[in-house]
């Protein structure tokens, strides 16, 4: 009984740190331009299909991959925000949700065309695969290192949003955006180069989830659900919100699997709504 | 449309003259008869277009009127869906009265969920509407027992309508009966947005802080229209089930949520021929095309989408509208 | 004297350590033209948003007449008679100034739940929300959308809406704001031709206006209010003339 509380406990928090990787660049692209971005979810694809990609066509070992997820993510999402996303800042909740729907559309067919439907293998090194026995329960080597490597990027995600300047800045611009503008603060400079940095960590977290989840041109939508809970139960802005709120639901995504399967995910989205019934800012939430 | 001379005409006879039918509107009506006619052997087709236009019609009164946005409205529609085809497997295969309990059920699940979308705007109210569809759909799924769960409701048989028309194989009954079924609930809906109630929610949609000053009732407004909505998109559910006597999980989906959207928005919202036009381009591409893979339909959709929203933001109908408009001023 | 139309009792109001409104009463007699003045920031509109209920207060009392409303919403305020406008157009840019007037009316006379009935049918409302578009001089314009509206045509238009909820006080955050000064006349002209059974509380930062209309003052300084009195009485005040004298340009 404990050691499998355990485990679901490892399976959570290591599922949670991946759907915080997805979720955080939304939030924080959320909370400062209001900007329903329901294409977050095709960025991380992206990453994922650039990993795959070099990994199994060009023989590129796994860590090499990752930093190109990134990048690639990121140089995606600046070519979006400049073409598609900055006519419409001040356009309506559902101008916005019908774009980024039709950007998740276009994604999904685009993957489906060149990669086909099925669900692709990845060949991760031996030196992730299997696992650790304590107390009689196996603990996956590569979740280990994804809570640490997540761990890693977190942490050096909050002191740069805490102690850079441009941190401040995109501090300063969730807060209160024309407040920001009036300092003199370049919000819409700041709001690009974050949304590349939020585009970026989804695509690494793309990459990351691989192994996990699998990957397949559904993970666009598939993931966007969770993601999209995590972002208004957490709080738009709120970066200790998304954490806490990728942690719930990772956690209890894999107690409801496992004690609950017959309910599948219909607990998780009874339980966002109730929250946001309770809190429709989100737990975190200011506004 | 004649704004310029209207300037010092009273204002009766101009709220008249935007109320009375115009002539496009009676061709288009006596267009949708053509079928039967040209088309015989599409009449299958028609009748899940007119589904469909019923469908985005309901979604219209919400989105296109009152401005709420919802991504979870297949959650009336499959609603009313199920619950013609429960109806009808439970022994009670009457069409008229089983459309009306449909319509009923489905009524009762919008005034429930009304209570809290009324509550909600932005993000919130998105993720609500996505949830609430959400988690209809996986009691749709998981409730085999009594939907059938994935395999669909087996068992489905419905009674000739008014006891004299078979539900033929070419579809004759299926597309007269939901071609009267839409007429009569565009009329109901033609009349609602006419009305004073229509007006309020043209307020809602434009300034809720506005209503708010004027002492407006705009929850009690939200909780009304969504009802009427619910009830709608139900009674298309109903005859979708009943028109192809069966159910699958498909009219509870997201997809569907997500495809009505499209097509409101395609057409134009806020007009109500909007969701009629919509339908008629979407579902006829969407049956030209039906031999690709369906990952590859979302293609032209999306980029469809996103072209809406950039250049067309009131759609087809919209950019008609736009292009008549400054035609007539020219040729003055 | 009467039970004063409105009043307020020990109004507190903060925003965190910013203090808004402190210790605020008023008790607005029937009919009286009161102007609220005083330099930016003093805490005018906020006050205009705790009476309509924009914003709780976080202590103290409002009454409408006899009742109390703080608890109230906004829309039930203005349901009982308390209306306000807005500094900044609040408006429905696609209606038609004549969509907008009869909107409110049937807002007011419970009109807008009937969804069965054409609004042509409702010829008493038409008639009386065009005769309000005639006095504000808004008939000729009352088919365009508000959004093709003048400016002034718009600042008109929040009067329109406000009347036409039959208000018993009116709440006039800045109705002139941005109308260049020769083109104020029409506003203040309707403002002034407002029926003797309405008390009305506007804000206003031309002087030579606020003493034009006003029957009496409020001056607000730093979310209190700092004195109250006559036209005479407040330009004889050494404290209003403190509080104005860097900026006492006003003629």
């Amino acid at each position: 009984m404990i050691t499998s509380l355990l485990g679901i406990l490892f399976d959570g928090f290591a599922y949670g740190m991946l759907l915080f990787l997805l979720s955080v660049g939304l939030s924080v692209t959320l909370g400062m331009m209001n900007f329903v971005n329901l294409a977050h979810c095709s960025l991380a694809m992206v990453g994922g299909y650039i990993a795959v990609t070099l990994m199994n066509r060009a023989g590129w070992p796994f860590f090499a991959t990752l930093p190109m997820a990134f990048l690639g993510a990121a140089a995606v999402s600046i070519v979006l925000e400049r073409l598609l996303y900055r006519p419409l800042y001040r356009a309506t909740d559902l101008d916005q949700s019908l774009l980024t729907i039709g950007i998740v559309f276009v994604s999904i067919a685009t993957a489906a065309y060149i990669y086909g439907t099925a669900q692709l293998p990845v060949q991760l090194p031996d030196y992730l695969r299997g696992s650790y026995q304590v107390f009689g329960r196996n603990f996956g080597v590569y979740r280990l290192f994804l809570i640490g490597f997540s761990l890693v990027i977190s942490i050096v995600l909050v002191s740069t949003l805490e102690y850079t300047r441009f941190g401040a800045q995109v501090r300063a611009a969730v807060d209160n955006q024309r407040m920001a503008r009036g300092l003199g603060i370049d919000v819409n400079g700041v709001f690009a180069i974050t949304f590349a940095l939020g585009g970026g960590l989804a695509g690494l977290g793309g990459a990351l989830a691989i192994d996990i989840v699998g990957l397949d041109p559904s993970f666009a939508f598939a993931y966007l659900v969770y993601v999209l809970i995590v972002v208004s139960v957490g709080g738009l802005g709120s970066i200790g919100g998304t954490f806490v709120a990728a942690m719930l639901l990772g956690i209890s995504d894999s107690a409801g699997k496992y004690y609950f399967p017959q309910v599948g995910a219909f607990l998780i989205y009874l339980v966002m709504i109730a929250i946001l019934m309770w809190r429709p800012a989100g737990l975190f939430g200011k506004r | 449309m004649a704004v310029m001379s209207s300037a010092v005409t009273n204002p009766h006879q101009f709220l008249q003259a935007q109320n009375r039918w115009h002539w496009i509107e009676v061709a288009f009506w006596l267009a949708t008869l053509l079928p039967f006619v040209l088309t015989p052997s599409y009449l299958s087709l028609a009748s899940q277009i007119a589904i469909t236009a019923l469908f985005a019609l309901s979604l219209d009164l919400i989105l296109g009127y009152a401005g709420i946005v919802s991504l979870g409205h297949a959650a009336f529609f499959g609603f009313g869906a199920y619950t013609a085809g429960l109806i009808s497997k439970w022994g009670w295969g009457e069409p008229l009265s089983g459309l009306l309990i449909a319509a009923f059920s489905a009524a009762v699940l919008g005034y429930l969920m009304s209570f809290i979308i009324a509550r909600f705007r932005h993000l919130t109210l998105i993720m609500m509407t996505l949830g609430l569809g959400l988690l209809l759909f996986e009691v749709a799924n998981k409730a085999s027992w009594l939907t059938g769960g994935a395999d669909g409701l087996q068992g489905v048989h419905m009674w000739p309508l008014l006891g004299m028309f078979r539900f033929d194989l070419y579809g004759y009954t299926a597309y007269t009966y939901a071609l009267i079924v839409l007429f009569l609930l565009f009329l109901l809906s033609r009349r609602l947005t006419n009305s004073p109630f229509g007006l309020a929610l043209r307020g809602i949609r434009e300034n809720l802080t506005r209503m708010r000053a004027i002492g407006a009732t705009s929850r009690s407004h939200i909780r009304t229209v969504y009802t009427i909505s619910a009830a709608i998109a139900g009674v298309a559910g109903g005859l979708l089930t009943q028109t192809t006597e069966t159910v699958s999980l498909g009219v509870v989906d997201f997809q569907r949520s997500a495809d009505v959207l499209v097509i409101l928005v395609l057409g134009g919202a806020g007009r109500l021929y909007g969701g009629l036009i919509g339908a008629i381009i979407f579902m006829v591409a969407r049956d030209q095309f039906s031999g690709i893979n369906p990952q590859y339909w979302y293609f032209p959709i999306g980029v469809l989408l996103i072209a809406v929203v950039m250049f067309l933001p009131n759609g087809i109908l919209g950019g008609l509208a736009r292009l008549v408009a400054s035609w007539r001023s020219r040729s003055q | 004297m009467s039970t004063p139309v409105l009043s307020t009792r020990g109004l507190d109001k903060n925003f965190g350590s910013l203090v808004v409104a402190k210790d605020i009463e008023i008790a607005l007699p029937k009919g009286v033209r009161y102007a609220l003045i005083g330099p930016n920031g003093a805490g005018k509109t906020t006050l205009i948003n705790l009476i309509t209920g924009m914003l709780q207060p976080d202590v103290g009392q409002i009454f409408l007449g006899d009742e109390e409303i703080t608890r109230l919403g906004p829309e039930q305020r203005v349901r009982r008679g308390l209306v306000r406008t807005f500094q900044i157009n609040t408006l429905f840019p696609n209606l038609t100034a004549l969509e907008a007037v009869t909107l409110a009316v049937c807002e007011r006379r419970g009109d807008a739940k009937t969804w069965w009935r054409p609004i042509t049918a409702y010829g008493e409302v038409l008639d009386e929300a065009y005769s309000i578009l005639t006095s504000l001089l808004l008939a000729p314009v009352c088919n365009r959308p508000t959004r093709e509206l003048a400016y002034g045509q718009q600042r008109l238009l929040e009067i329109a809406l406000a009347l036409a909820t039959r208000p018993k006080v009116l709440l006039l955050d800045e109705p002139a704001a941005g109308v260049p000064r020769d083109e104020s006349s029409e506003l203040f002209a309707a403002i002034t031709s407002l029926s003797q059974d309405i008390t009305v509380l506007f804000i206003e930062h031309d002087m030579n206006i606020v003493f034009k209309l006003a029957s009496r003052i409020i001056v607000m300084v730093g979310g209190r209010i700092l004195v109250e009195g006559t036209p005479a009485e407040i330009a004889a005040d050494p404290r209003v003339r403190e509080v104005y004298l860097g900026g006492a340009h006003h003629g």
